[in-house]
């Protein structure tokens, strides 16, 4: 029993505790002097030596990871070189919400694209919606997320002029602003994973729906959508929940990717800009915070197969 | 990438009839395509519902002739993606040989027109100049050798040292093994594209140093894909049969693991392509990768942001067409390769 939870929880403190320690000497490592590219150059050299003092600068390396690290557990991430010289988890603080909507918002959006044409593409197998979905679907799976916004912000947003663009309204200022503000960018993100999604349920429930229990409810005539939806879809999931954990990085990066597209405020903007800067505490900061995330949500995820499969609880036991 | 299609043979499908039916299906689709590619009476929407709708017309044109030259139905889909590679591909190499436009010296490109529009065959700017004046298509075969040399490179250190690392890792296992995972686990641990954004806050953006950058993303996958076929390999009777005449562990690894690990590998290689050339766009596109004026297909696309794109389609179009065709090549291409060579990824 202990050997089944501690040692994955080990595991990820060790990973964890890599991934600091990476992002730390990573960027102690930038070429060029943090002092100057706070204060700008001509300035006198015991004023650099002052901020360099100041910033810590001067310490050996690792003493420094110490500190920085003994901070991070008590929550303070450091101060931002760059200003306005605000503390980098107030900084965290007002991005995240905006990433976090943006990527469940594209999640949810996503799955429910995805559910319907799975089970549509997989009940008229072979037939030519199948082979039109599958199309496509491949090639949206081509389409980096810069241009599939590009080209919905072309359509929809320049030639039908349908949605805002370039704004961004907090929840709190209203919700139905928010989400109108919200939905272009999501659905940017929303449109590949769905394709993605897609193609991996409707191969799983090609297969279920070969098995003896579906021939078994057809027999006692069930309604094709019943069947679908009660008796396919929950064995045919695994694999889908399988790619559920491993598309998060790439949702991720593709909500980083659209918060530039759309000048959103949320973590992609503030890594960006904070990397174009040289502002490395900002930097810092966020990767560690989104790599906690990332690690807590596929781990969550792997708890969830034996949820949805009951075999695989027993296998573990 | 389809559906096998129902191989139903209906009497009209005779050759003459294929291949007449399929000649005026491509012309007509080919003709449509070009007029609403050309069109300014439509709304940009509807104009590309009617290209697309053109574009697939011919498609399916040529499937038919295809198939009525051959006697088969083949697929027309993966052979012109194919070509597509090879002409990109060759394009790329040949870049500096070929009479193309000014791509990168922004200081001749100042007696150019800026944002000329494409002239098309035989102008002197077939697909238009930039706001530096400097030639489209000359930046997008220019961008193509960046793009596609990085992606190569980086594709070449991934798959030889994760490749390395994970059969050794899945061949000694034990704590070297552990160690491994926590390392790969740990690269897996950070976002790719977060990665390669915290990477490019310290690296020169140089093409050598983003491929450095690239081929950390392909790593960790490559030792999972080659661990796990490792140990599967290491468990036949092949192996053991080396082992009981005397074969020592680098004979092993190398003359009985080694072949049986490297076409899933190489599989996994061709669809890394393809992932890491749109990482290279998305990086190029956000500033961080190549810089101006050197054009990749992710920068060139980024210089259509505010505003440009409106009035200047085409500056974004091009490049990301190229990208487009390039990806959706080399995921025919990975895909076709998965399915001979590891069935059980062929699943993706």
């Amino acid at each position: 029993m202990a050997r089944r939870f501690l040692l994955p929880v080990l595991e990820l403190v060790a990973v964890l505790f890599l991934v600091s320690l990476g992002v730390f000497l990573l960027l102690s490592l930038v070429p060029g002097d943090p002092a100057v590219a706070v204060l700008g150059e001509g300035r006198t050299p015991a004023e650099y030596d002052a901020l360099r003092e100041q910033l810590g600068l001067n310490d050996p390396l690792l003493s420094r990871y110490g500190d920085w690290l003994g901070g991070v557990l008590h929550g303070d991430l450091g101060t931002s070189l760059v200003p306005p010289q605000t503390a980098v988890a107030d900084r965290i603080a007002s991005a995240l919400p905006v990433s976090l909507e943006l990527a469940v918002l594209g999640l949810v959006m996503a799955l429910a694209l995805a559910l319907p044409l799975a089970m549509w593409s997989a009940y008229h197998q072979g037939g030519r919606a199948d082979r039109a979905i599958s199309a496509i679907t491949f090639g949206l799976l081509s389409m980096p997320s810069f241009l599939i916004g590009l080209v919905l912000i072309a359509v929809l947003v320049n030639s039908l002029g349908i949605f805002p663009r370039n704004e961004w309204v907090r929840p709190g200022d209203g919700l139905g602003a928010n989400l109108s503000h919200a939905f272009l960018p999501a659905l940017t993100i929303a449109l590949m994973e769905a394709a993605m999604f897609t193609r991996i349920l409707r191969n799983d429930l090609v297969t279920t729906l070969h098995e003896d229990f579906i021939l078994a409810a057809r027999a006692r005539g069930m309604s094709p959508l019943r069947i679908m939806v009660s008796d396919a879809l929950r064995p045919s999931s695994f694999s889908l929940v399988t790619v559920l954990g491993l598309s998060i990085g790439r949702l991720v990066g593709s909500t980083v990717i659209v918060e530039y597209l759309f000048a959103l405020p949320g973590m992609g903007k503030l890594v960006i800009d904070a990397a174009n800067q040289g502002n490395y505490p900002v930097v810092q900061g966020a990767v560690l915070v989104i790599a906690v995330i990332y690690v807590a949500s596929n781990t969550l995820i792997d708890r969830t197969y034996g949820l949805l499969d009951p075999r695989t609880r027993r296998a573990r036991a | 990438m389809l559906a096998p299609e129902p191989i139903a043979v209906r009497r009209r499908d005779t050759r003459p009839v294929l291949l007449l039916t399929g000649a005026l299906l491509l012309a007509l689709g080919l003709a449509v395509a070009g007029w609403a590619a050309g069109t300014t009476v439509l709304v940009t929407l509807v104009r590309m519902l009617v290209l697309v709708a053109g574009i697939l017309a011919a498609i399916a044109g040529l499937g038919r002739v295809a198939r009525g030259v051959r006697g088969k139905p083949v697929d027309v889909v993966f052979w012109l993606g194919m070509t597509w590679l090879v002409l990109i591909l060759g394009a790329a190499a040949l870049a500096p040989l070929l009479p193309l436009g000014n791509a990168d010296d922004s200081v001749a490109g100042l007696t150019s027109p800026i944002f000329a529009a494409p002239g098309g065959i035989g102008a002197e700017h077939p697909l238009g100049t930039n706001n530096y004046g400097l030639d489209v298509l000359a930046r997008a075969v220019f961008g193509a050798r960046t793009s596609i040399l990085v992606a190569l490179m980086a594709v070449l250190i991934g798959t030889t040292v994760g490749g390395l690392v994970g059969m050794v890792s899945g061949f000694v296992r034990g704590t070297t093994d552990r160690i491994v995972g926590i390392l790969s686990n740990a690269l897996l641990a950070v976002p790719p594209l977060i990665l390669l954004i915290a990477l490019g806050t310290v690296l020169d953006p140089s093409i050598r140093s983003i491929a450095f950058a690239l081929s950390l993303l392909t790593i960790p996958s490559m030792v999972r894909l080659a661990r796990a076929n490792t140990i599967t390999v290491a468990e036949r009777e092949f192996v053991l049969a080396a082992r009981a005449l005397g074969a020592g562990r680098v004979r092993l690894l190398l003359r009985e693991v080694l072949p049986n690990v490297v076409l899933p590998v190489l599989s996994l290689a061709v669809v890394m392509i393809s992932v890491l050339v749109v990482a290279e766009a998305s990086l190029s596109f956000l500033g961080i990768g190549i810089e101006q004026p050197a054009p990749t297909w992710g920068n060139m696309i980024a210089e259509g942001q505010g505003g440009v794109m409106e009035d200047h389609p085409y500056i974004v179009v091009v490049p990301g067409i190229c990208l487009f065709l390039t990806v959706f090549s080399f995921n025919l291409l990975g895909e076709k390769a998965q399915k001979r060579w590891d069935p059980r990824a062929a699943k993706l």
